[in-house]
């Protein structure tokens, strides 16, 4: 497979603290990646790396080359906010904005310049629809975001990021915060999804790394312990931790 | 309660249920004190929050008692709508101060509200930190400061500048009432503001960012309208405040009763009114009397100010 994001000799440093090691991984386009690992191993931090979030972070500093179809994205002709648009990003919490189900999509497209009612409503559906919302939600856009279960929430923030038609979707955790019904709808969507997109998921969830994903990371303490296609890394690991990782032995 | 003496641990269990309803034999046994305890608290809780609708009560009741015997000499059309104050000569017309309150509340809030939202966003999203620790206390500060002082700086900084810069000879009025309550409420709104603008949920701003918002974007149509309610509550403080000022603007509005044909022109509003003139009223006079009824009017409006913004706090407040 062609890889799409690149990352060579990647290190990030939080002050003096040391986040990431060296990382080089190669994600393939049009297919699910999930970094997996115990918490603190740095794949949150390595997620937000792909679409810059960590430049918000004070003392952040960043080494390396992280390229996404061939362009360093630190390099500084990049634009970031034309950077995130292409990246959407989905968070542990659910984060609607305070606004109507409506307005919580349409955000992402008005920053970006669209206008018109009717472009925005078939960008509204369009995406409600991709992250299967649109049918409990068609009745009433107007509905207040905080209204809605908190499955329904993270669905709508899928919604809300696929509005700006990226074409890489980060999870950060996007399920730990939901009950089981929740999530599997999650997952249900992310196998759709995966054929338009490429997704990159942080999961502390083992079985969901194996259920969804087609290629696995594995990290340790900001390292890059293995990486392999999912099915290859959870029947025959190569490195021991990986196997103690997977078995359950710690994290 | 469970009877823990041995004898009647000894009967049969039906008993051990009756036992429960039945108090040890002292008078105040733990279920009983533990009844009285809560029920006076609670009556002390009732008590505190009926005391304090009864002070506002008799606030306005007292107010307005004295302020109706206005209306024995002179008719409601006259006081209401009539811009002839002249005492002496018995014309009661309070038109010119109602206006004057007004006008000069709103034109403090046209001008303080969108200064305070700024200064408000500049500390909690842009200020480097070592900055804010230092502009967050000299905000606090100036809160604190007496309005007289502020009265004295307009009287001899603002008054003269205005002056020059208009050419008129008499530079009081409402302009310069105006900025210098702006300069007393921007304190209060922008920090109370801060303060709202500083507990909005970072993860909101995560969002928008991640969208691809730019940092105006995540401000203006993301942070703000999630903060509208503190901001709304900073401005009803700042506007009580601005309403209620007296001796700030005593000395800079002119003291004059006549409505201002423009912003420098000398007028007086009902506080400025009321404390020019009380003091040298006699007790029984219609004079005093229309002084209360005044001062009703200025409880009326900043309570009906209050409530409005409320009202509209609700609405705009849907979905927060």
């Amino acid at each position: 497979m062609q890889p799409f994001i690149e990352m060579n000799k990647l290190n990030l440093y939080y002050g003096e603290f040391h986040a990431l090691k060296d990382v080089s991984v190669q994600i393939p386009e049009r297919a699910i990646t999930a970094f997996i690992g115990p918490s603190g191993c740095g794949k949150s931090t390595l997620l937000r790396t792909l679409n810059r979030m960590n430049d918000r972070i004070p003392g952040a500093r960043v080494e390396g080359r992280v390229a996404i179809g061939g362009i360093d994205i630190y390099s500084g002709e990049v634009h970031v906010e034309s950077l995130r648009k292409k990246i959407g990003m989905v968070f542990q919490q659910p984060n609607p904005f305070p606004k109507s189900i409506y307005d919580n999509v349409a955000f992402g497209p008005k920053q970006h310049g669209i206008r018109g009612k009717k472009k925005l409503d078939e960008l509204v559906e369009q995406s409600l629809r991709s992250a299967v919302l649109w049918d409990e939600v068609k009745d009433d856009l107007r509905r207040p975001a905080l209204s809605l279960s908190g499955g329904q929430q993270q669905r709508l923030c899928i919604a809300r990021a696929l509005a700006v038609e990226p074409d890489i979707l980060l999870m950060d955790e996007a399920t730990s915060a939901l009950d089981p019904i929740s999530t599997f709808k999650i997952e249900e969507l992310t196998h759709e999804l995966k054929d338009r997109y490429t997704i990159v998921m942080v999961t502390h969830n083992m079985q969901q790394a194996a259920r969804v994903s087609q290629q696995t990371v594995f990290f340790l303490n900001g390292e890059v312990i293995e990486h392999d296609a999912t099915r290859q890394l959870f029947a025959n690991p190569v490195d021991s931790r990986t196997q103690d990782y997977i078995s359950g032995r710690f994290g | 309660m469970i009877d823990m003496n041995p004898s009647t641990n000894s009967k049969a269990p039906a008993e051990l249920g009756q036992s429960f309803g039945k108090t040890s034999g002292s008078k105040f046994d733990r279920k009983a004190r533990l009844r009285w305890s809560n029920q006076l608290f609670r009556m002390i809780c009732i008590g505190s929050a009926l005391f304090v609708c009864l002070v506002l009560l008799c606030i306005l009741v007292l107010m307005l008692r004295t302020g109706v015997l206005t209306f024995s000499n002179v008719s409601l059309t006259e006081f209401f709508f009539s811009t002839n104050w002249d005492p002496e000569n018995e014309h009661y017309g309070a038109l010119t101060f109602i206006l004057g309150t007004l006008a000069l509340t709103s034109l403090t809030m046209l001008i303080s509200i969108p200064i305070s939202v700024i200064i408000a966003v500049f500390l909690a999203e842009m200020t480097p930190k070592w900055l804010r620790n230092l502009l967050r206390p000299v905000l606090d500060l100036l809160v604190g400061i007496p309005s007289v002082v502020y009265g004295f700086l307009g009287l001899t900084l603002l008054i003269p500048w205005l002056r020059n810069l208009s050419g008129h000879d008499l530079a009081d009025g409402l302009l310069a009432a105006s900025i210098v309550l702006t300069i007393m409420v921007l304190p209060t709104i922008s920090r109370i503001s801060d303060d709202a603008i500083s507990a909005v949920p970072n993860k909101y701003r995560d969002a928008a960012y991640a969208l691809g918002a730019n940092r105006f974007q995540t401000v203006f149509r993301v942070v703000l309208p999630a903060a509208r309610s503190g901001i709304m509550y900073a401005v009803i403080l700042g506007m009580a405040r601005a309403i209620g000022e007296t001796m700030a603007v005593v000395m800079v509005i002119g003291n004059t009763a006549q409505l201002p044909n423009s912003l420098f022109t000398p007028t007086a509003v009902l506080t400025s009114n009321i404390v020019m003139q009380i003091s040298s009223v006699e007790f029984d006079s219609t004079w005093n009397y229309g002084l209360y009824m005044m001062g009703f009017i200025l409880l009326a409006i900043s309570l009906l100010m209050i409530v409005a913004v409320r009202i509209l706090q609700k609405k705009g407040g849907r979905y927060s």
